[in-house]
Formats: structure tokens, sequence, C-alpha cells
């Protein structure tokens, strides 16, 4: 074997044999040898993962389309087609009685007329009401209503829960078993029976200021939101009290803390970011649910009042007359049935994508 | 465990009588008195009325004399017909349980059964269809789907008879309100089946060569049942509550359709013994399903 110029192997050691090697193996690595070494993957945040996870998945991604056509439609509808929700149906000023109940897409005969002489008329896509109103715009506001209920009784409810259980989480000791002791007694009320009690006497009972934001939005809907605020926290409440009550307990919080971290930092950097996915998805998962306590609640008839339409208080109007005009209750159930599915997967999804924990 | 029951049963207490003191004061704040009728009543019968029903004593004595009828089991009377609150509780209240009672266990057969077939035949085509459809159901309205049924099945192809006094078809509503617990079960005992094959004695039972009839039924299947168990007991309270658009829709005359009209009656002594009596059952319910929870399975800790 021919020296290479490295140190000879001593027989009884247990080393490497340097002189089999030649010099080349120890020139130092070029530029593009180097290269390879680099990371591949560009470096990532915790919210950029989530979304790729997201978007990979694919019902959360036609949820997610499907909600934004749903959310398009009730914005732009209402510019688009000149009725009201509450217009009875008119021709040239004079009030059209045979516009009653009309099929998708048909005139009566007063506006075939006026078509015929060459005015024009914006068709009926989901025909007429029983009271010769125009359907697909009464079904577009219910939409509007409904999800508008879902979304702000979910952020009601997030914040009272929010606060309420990190004052809890936070205090410990006896507050917290205090606090505690009166969520498991709301929590343990059957809660539609008590959203049905309350409801029938806030109803009566609440009076607003005429004129007043909320004399606008009719008591049946600000009971609705009070109903849901009293009751529904409860869950968010525990929610994020054990959250905060777990993250406390954590390595990291203590080694904030041994570096000196002051209480305000920990909070913002360690707990908020760390209980933040939780509460995201419990609050999306919230909306399908109070939509469809909505519609439940409109359908019994003790939820949105007449003549605002709410997609339960529609299906309720079209059981009468379902042999002949099965059409009215075709569409907002199905409205319904999309929005709670879409709502849901796509709820799911996030709680995929962004916590694998959470997963039942 | 005494500690742990004696725990529960106080609890439990507690929330029937807060569902007591909120049902009546609540009840008690809707504007205008029982006897406001269009045609006014005079003054002595009002006083009359008033001293037969206690309502001239103040209304936290009120209140006691409430809670002590109604351990008693009366119920006082309805307000839009008078009769007796007690007899109409005991007349409906059956067809209610019934109703619910079988679409209760159909929910928990048929989704069990489903839900371990699709977690047996994980990513085959009865899986697929399976996780399709309960997610289908778990966004369908119950009401909804109880229109759809009845005009299908009841008004278009005639298959069933519509409910009346004579001829009582179960059927329908079984399947309106036993869709979304089904759906919701098969969901659940999916994924706890899956986590149960994935243990260590089921391994274990297959290297010692167990058939796999036996893994399934012995090991796998009863342990993925603890969940469902959970949730079966909280869903009583579901099966109330969509019972009584069911019912209504089907006209079933239980105690949930009673309810409703009670509702839009505004028969507010109904109103108030019906949330009792139906509040004091989920209760129940809830109670005894957590108390046999914890004797099924002993790995959960009392706190």
């Amino acid at each position: 074997m021919e020296n290479n110029g490295l140190p000879k192997k001593n027989p009884l050691s247990l080393q490497l044999d340097l002189s089999k090697f030649s010099q080349e193996s120890f020139a130092p690595a070029t530029d593009e040898e180097k290269r390879q070494q680099d990371v591949m993957s560009k470096s990532t945040t915790f919210f950029r993962d989530g979304m790729r996870k997201l978007f990979k998945n694919p019902l959360a991604v036609i949820s997610l389309i499907l909600l934004a056509a749903i959310l398009l439609t009730i914005i732009i509808a209402p510019m688009v087609v000149p009725y009201s929700y509450e217009e009875i149906l008119s021709v040239n000023g004079k009030r059209d009685k045979g516009a009653k109940n009309l099929a998708p897409f048909t005139y009566s005969q007063m506006e075939q007329k006026y078509i015929d002489q060459g005015g024009e008329r914006f068709p009926h896509i989901f025909g007429t009401d029983e009271q010769c109103r125009d359907y697909f715009i009464r079904v577009v506001y219910a939409t509007r209503i409904s999800l508008f209920i879902g979304f702000f009784a979910s952020i009601i409810v997030l914040i009272i829960g929010m606060l309420y259980g990190s004052i809890s989480g936070y205090m410990g000791g006896r507050a917290d078993l205090i606090m505690m002791r009166v969520v498991d007694v709301i929590y343990s009320l059957p809660d539609m029976l008590m959203i049905i009690l309350l409801q029938v006497v806030l109803n009566e009972r609440l009076q607003f200021p005429a004129g007043s934001f909320l004399s606008r939005m009719g008591t049946s809907m600000v009971s609705l939101f009070i109903v849901f605020g009293l009751l529904y926290w409860v869950g968010m409440a525990r929610l994020i009290r054990g959250q905060i009550l777990s993250i406390k307990e954590n390595e990291y919080v203590l080694a904030a803390r041994s570096i000196g971290a002051k209480p305000g930092r920990i909070i913002r950097k360690h707990i908020i970011p760390n209980c933040l996915s939780v509460i995201v998805i419990s609050s999306a998962l919230q909306i399908p649910s109070a939509t469809f306590t909505e519609s439940f609640l409109s359908f019994v008839g003790i939820g949105v009042k007449a003549p605002m339409p709410s997609l339960g208080s529609l299906a309720n109007a079209a059981r009468e007359g379902l042999q002949s005009y099965p059409y009215k209750l075709v569409f907002p159930a199905i409205v319904i049935c999309l929005i709670v599915l879409s709502l849901n997967l796509l709820g799911d999804g996030l709680r995929d994508a962004f916590d694998p924990k959470l997963k039942r | 465990m005494g500690k742990y029951i004696i725990k529960r049963v106080l609890l439990a207490v507690l929330t029937v009588f807060v569902i007591c003191a909120i049902t009546f004061f609540l009840m008690h704040a809707v504007p205008g008195g029982p006897f406001n009728r269009e045609k006014a009543l005079s003054e002595a019968t009002v006083a009359a009325l008033n001293a037969r029903y206690n309502l001239d004593k103040p209304l936290g004595e009120q209140f006691l004399l409430y809670l002590r009828n109604l351990l008693h089991g009366d119920f006082g009377v309805s307000l839009k017909n008078g009769r007796e609150i007690k007899a109409i509780i005991g007349e409906s209240f059956p067809i209610s349980a019934r109703l619910g009672i079988s679409a209760m266990l159909v929910a928990l057969v048929l989704g069990t059964v489903l839900g371990s077939t699709a977690a047996l035949m994980r990513n085959r085509l009865p899986d697929r269809l399976i996780v399709f459809f309960s997610t289908l159901f778990t966004a369908v309205p119950s009401f909804i789907l109880a229109t759809m049924l009845l005009l299908i099945f009841c008004i278009e192809l005639q298959w069933v008879p519509v409910w009346s006094a004579t001829s009582h078809n179960y059927l329908l509503p079984v399947i309106a309100l036993s869709a979304y617990p089904m759906a919701y079960i098969t969901r659940l005992s999916k994924t706890s089946m899956l986590d149960a094959l994935s243990q260590d004695y089921i391994r274990t039972a297959r290297a010692k060569g167990v058939s796999k009839f036996k893994m399934i039924f012995k090991h796998a299947l009863r342990n993925s049942l603890i969940p469902v168990i959970t949730y079966a007991g909280p869903q009583i309270a579901y099966i109330i509550t969509g019972s009584m658009v069911i019912e209504t829709i089907f006209t079933v005359g239980g105690l949930g359709s009673k309810f409703v009209s009670a509702i839009t009656n505004r028969d507010y002594t109904l109103i108030m013994a019906t949330t009792i009596f139906l509040a004091a059952l989920m209760v129940a319910a809830n109670l005894i399903c957590d108390l046999l929870y914890k004797l099924v399975d002993p790995r959960i800790k009392y706190d």
C-alpha cells in the first residue's frame, strides 16, 4: 500500500486507518457541495403552515367556495333584483293580485301583458309567495338574517366566554372554584328549553325607543342575541379556562418566567397564540349551531318576526300549501343545509389544519 | 364512588330547583295576568280566581306554594282550556316517550353498526358512502327532513298514512327524529372503533390467534361503545326538543306538540309545567347516564 502522506495507523489502535484514504478526500468542500447542505424548504410560520394544510383539504376548499358564492349572492342580489323583501308586487303602480304563488321563472297575467306591451320585468327566479312577494329576494334576505344571527351570536358567546374563562383561569383558587360552579349549573340547564322560555318572555317584555338601532333590528332579534349570550357562553368559558390552565403549566412558560419575562409578555407571546387556534375553531363551529337554533326557533314561531324573513320561518310558512308549492320549502331548505354543511366542513378543516389535537 | 354519586345527585337537585325558579319568575314577568281575556271578567270573579290560584299572595310565597304543589304532583291547570295539566301530560307523554325511545334505539343500533362497518372497511366504498351520508345528515335540520318525508311519502306517494285518530304510524316520525343522532353516532363510533382497533390489546388478541369475529365483538366493539354511551345522555335533550317540531309537523298528539301549541297560544301555566317536567326528565337522564358511564368504564376518575 502506497503512502499518501498521512500518518500510519498503530496496529492496536481502533481509529480509522487514514492511510487508506487519498489526499483529495480531505479537500475543502466546493461551493456546489456546500449548497447541497442548505435547507431545501423555506421557513414557515404557524399560520402559513395551517393555511397550506387547509387548502390541501378538498372538502374545506369546496365549502370555502360555496360560502363565498353564498356571501356574494346575498351581497349583490339586493342591488340587482329590483324588488324588496316586504314589497307586494305591483305593475305600473297597480297591485298585481295575480302574482300569488307563481312558480319559478313565470309571470302573472298582468306582468305578461306589461311585457307584451314592451315593458321589462325582472324574472321571479324562485317564483313568488302567498302574499305576492318575490320569493328569491325573500330567501336572500332570510339567508342574510340567518347568517348575521349566527355570526353575531358566536361573537357574543366568544366575548363573554373569553372574559369569564380567562379571569377564572388566571385567578385560580377559590374565585375559580366559585365561578366554575356557576358554569356547572348553567351548563346542566337544558339549553333549548331555557332558550324557548326566555324567548317567549323577552319577546313580550323587551321594548326599545322608536327609531333607535335596537328597535330597527326588532325585539325578536335582540332577544335572540340575549338568549344566546346568556346560555351558550358557558361552553366557551370552560374551553378557554381549560386551555389557559394547561398552557400555564407548560415548560416554555416556566422557562420564560425563569429568564425574567413579565406576565404581560407571557400572556401576549405564549398564552394567547397557543389558545388562539382553539378559540377560532370553536367560534367557527358555533356559527352553524347558532344558525340551526335560530331556524328552529323561527320554525316554532318565536324567532325572527314577520315581515322579516328567516330561513326557518320561510320553511315554516311553506308548510301551508306544501303539496301545490313544494319549491317554497325546497329553496330555503337547500340554503340552510348548504350553509350548515359548509360551515361544519370548514370548521372541521380548520381544526384539522390548525389543531389536530382537538380531533375527537 | 359514594361521594361522587351524592355530589352528582345534589347538583341535579340544585339544577332542577334553579330551573323551577327561572321558569316561575320568568313566567310571572310576562305582562298581563292569566285572566286577561277578550271579555272582561267582573272584579269579584277576578278576585275569587286570584284567591283560588293564590295569585293574591306575594310572589315569593306563590313560588313556595307552587313548589309544594309540584312536589305533590300538582302542575296546576291550563289557562286556555282549564284542564288539569297533570292529565294533559299523562295522556300525551306516553306518545312522546314511545316516539323518543324508538328513535333513540334506532339511532344507537344503526349508528354503531354503520360506524363500526365504516371503521372496519376503512377507505373502501361502504366507508366513503357512510361518511358522506352521515356528514350530510348532520347538516339537515330535523324539521326540514320531517316536512320532506311528509311531502314525499305521505302526500305524493301515499305509502304511509298520515297520522290521525285512527292510524298511528310511527315510521316517518321515528326516521325524522333519529336521523341526526344516528348520523352523529355513526361518526362518533367510527372514530372510537378505529381508536379501539389500534390498541395494543387488539394486537395481542390477534397474535394469540383470536378469530376476527371474536376480536371485533368481544374486544373492539365493547371498548368503542364508551363514547357512544356518554353521547347518548345529552342526546335525550335533543330528542325531546326535536320531537317538538316533528310531532307538530306530523300532527302527533304528544307532549312536544302540546308544548309548541302552548307557546303559540301563550298558555303560560302549561308552558311552565311542561318546561319543568321536561327539564327534570333531561337532568335525570343525564345523571343516570353519567353514573352508568362511571360504572361501565372504571378508568374514569371521580373528581
